[in-house]
């Protein structure tokens, strides 16, 4: 920056006092580039944080194997794979809601309205497909209904459209189940892919792979996904960048509200059974597994294996517990916990961040 | 001067703009040419932004029309203005800051394959993107200190020459710069006038919006004073005029 700067000033020959002060500064500080240390130590910080809760999940794995060898058995690993697929599929549809400044609050109870949805459609049809894609379908529709809404009916945040379809989806789960909190059996594709394993691992774990892939390229390759950024980071400019940040929105709800429906596939194939009271408080698990997995609450920030190592923290932690013998309420309790070191963590980044800012334009006066 | 006999390639004729009560523009025209530098000066709440954002395609036109190369052109939205070859460099930067300067670049009109999906579902052509920017940045000498490290990281400076540089890959026409230097010190203030004297030679026209009296007469062809949404003089900066203008601007007798 500097040498053209003093190029400028000689070419234009402008006889300036702001040029003249730039011109004689120039002379004094050219070459000597100072290397920041701050700047470097900020950006170590910053790259540690990203780590975080790698590392994290890394120490508790190691440290409860440590303490019961059975957590590390692969009976125990294929397990909390199978307890961990609902949560980490759901996990990162709400990712993409995230990532846009949102929440989908309505993905626990979409996921037990469509897992209901299923269960009638396999009382009058005996087909895995219609089955499958009845659920899909289902959450889709929720999450069309959220985005819809959301946007159109220009609310200010979707908190209360998602709380109210919530509401809404648990009460048509429990009028369509008809007094049933268990609407037993599912289609032999549904119990394969939700309840049987492969390769010594349950078939729920190829099923969050899938839908893991198909997002990993819609986000990381497609302009689609680029759009999501632009619209999570600084939505008036994505505005005026001419990109279509309504549809996005829209876009982002539905993908979450199908993701929900892969979710009731997978659950309800685990269990063999629809029912009106599935998913509940999954929409705080999965904000949780987003947040504590290092994605910002702020939007903008964050990606696919956030939810994922979010996912399985959430997981490791519960089956840990279990094992150990912990009460149930202190998981409730650790995994808050862990809630708040999370999004401290955020804060700490942006703090980090606005350092960096500093020092650069330090480093370039 | 010479280039005022050329059709200029814009020219807004008789432009009302109405908030509610407030009448934000009222009968306003002026002609921006290839090659030239024109400032747009004006109060706080004298109309600059308004019409700014009516030529952007951010607000429409209650009354009067835009002529582009001579021809009267509807820019209903920020895509339709940027199309025709009008660049935008807002005040708030318009940046992403969890993007990477090339990221910035093309966002909004990423090059993507193949175009027969909708846009949204096409791919990003990333290496095209990334080489592309990376040749405006080295072009321009604007030194970032990592150029895959998302915009949040950088200096006020360093993110006003991203948006300007931003501006220089697509203008093919018109450059609109909102108080670009209003927020940087000096040393980075030089950098972006530099910045806009090479959108000026690469034959842009150039509309500059600035309270900076230095910055017109260095570098303004022309001066439009707007207050109270009415155009009020258009004149030379020069040296010896500038006392001329400030009054013009506030609205005191000359």
């Amino acid at each position: 920056m500097q040498g053209s700067e003093a190029r400028g000033a000689e070419v234009r020959g402008s006889e300036t006092a702001q040029q003249k002060i730039g011109a004689w500064t120039e002379q004094v500080t050219v070459g000597i580039d100072r290397p920041a240390q701050g700047l470097f130590a900020v950006s170590l910080a910053l790259k540690l944080l990203s780590l975080g809760p790698l590392l994290i999940l890394a120490l508790i794995v190691a440290l409860i194997g440590s303490v019961t060898p059975s957590f590390l058995s692969p009976g125990n690993l294929s397990n909390i794979a199978a307890q961990t697929a609902v949560i980490a599929i759901v996990a990162m549809g709400q990712q993409l809601v995230i990532l846009t400044k949102g929440i989908d609050l309505s993905v626990g109870a979409n996921l037990a309205f469509a897992t209901v949805m299923g269960g009638l459609m396999y009382r009058v049809a005996d087909s895995s497909a219609a089955v499958i894609l009845t659920m899909i379908l289902t959450g889709g529709l929720v999450g069309a209904v959220n985005g819809i809404v959301y946007v159109y009916g220009r609310l200010p945040h979707p908190f209360i459209i998602t709380l109210a379809t919530l509401s809404i989806c648990r009460g048509l789960a429990l009028e369509f189940s008809v007094g049933h909190t268990t609407m037993r059996g599912m289609p032999d594709v549904v119990t394969f892919l939700g309840g049987e394993a492969s390769l010594g691992l349950p078939n729920s774990f190829f099923v969050v792979a899938g839908v893991a892939l198909l997002i990993l390229v819609m986000t990381k390759s497609m302009v689609w996904g680029r759009w999501i950024y632009a619209v999570g980071g600084q939505p008036v400019a994505a505005l005026e960048m001419g990109i279509p940040v309504k549809g996005v929105l829209v876009s982002v709800y539905v993908m979450s509200g199908l993701c929900a429906g892969i979710g009731a596939v997978a659950l309800a194939g685990r269990t063999a059974a629809g029912s009106p009271l599935y998913g509940n408080l999954l929409e705080l698990d999965t904000i949780a597994a987003v947040i504590i997995g290092g994605a910002s609450f702020l939007g903008g920030r964050g990606h696919l294996g956030h939810a994922l190592i979010g996912a399985v923290m959430i997981g490791v932690i519960r089956n840990a517990l279990n094992l150990l013998g912990v009460d149930v309420f202190f998981q409730m309790i650790a995994i808050g916990t862990i809630i708040v070191l999370a999004v401290e963590a955020d804060v700490l980044r942006n703090y980090l961040e606005g350092r960096s800012r500093v020092l650069q334009a330090r480093r370039s006066q | 001067m010479t280039l005022m006999t050329a059709t200029p390639v814009l020219s807004v004729r008789h432009a009302h703009k109405r908030f509610g009560a407030v009448h934000a523009l009222r009968d306003v025209g002026l002609d921006a040419y290839r090659g030239e530098v024109l400032a747009l000066l004006g109060d706080n709440g004298a109309g600059k932004s308004t019409l700014v954002k009516c030529i952007s395609g951010v607000h429409s036109l209650d009354e009067g029309e835009i002529l582009l190369d001579g021809e009267p052109t509807a820019l209903h939205s920020p895509a339709t203005a940027r199309d025709a070859g009008i660049e935008t460099v807002y005040q708030d930067l318009a940046l992403f800051d969890n993007l990477t300067p090339a990221q910035n670049f093309y966002c909004g009109r990423e090059l993507s394959y193949p175009n027969w999906l909708p846009r949204p579902l096409r791919f990003l052509r990333k290496r095209p993107m990334d080489r592309e920017a990376a040749a405006v940045i080295e072009r321009l000498k604007v030194r970032l200190p990592k150029f895959d490290a998302p915009v949040a990281l950088m200096s006020g400076g360093q993110r006003q020459a991203i948006a300007v540089a931003r501006a220089t890959v697509f203008a093919r026409k018109l450059v609109i710069l909102d108080e670009p230097t209003a927020a940087l010190g000096v040393r980075e203030s030089r950098k972006v006038l530099d910045l806009i004297a090479q959108l000026r030679d690469e034959g842009n026209a150039v509309i500059l919006i600035t309270h900076n009296m230095e910055h017109v007469v260095e570098l303004a062809d022309r001066a439009v004073v707007l207050r109270q949404g009415l155009k009020v003089g258009e004149l030379k900066p020069e040296r010896a005029n500038q006392q001329d203008m400030v009054a013009m601007i506030v609205g005191a007798e000359a």
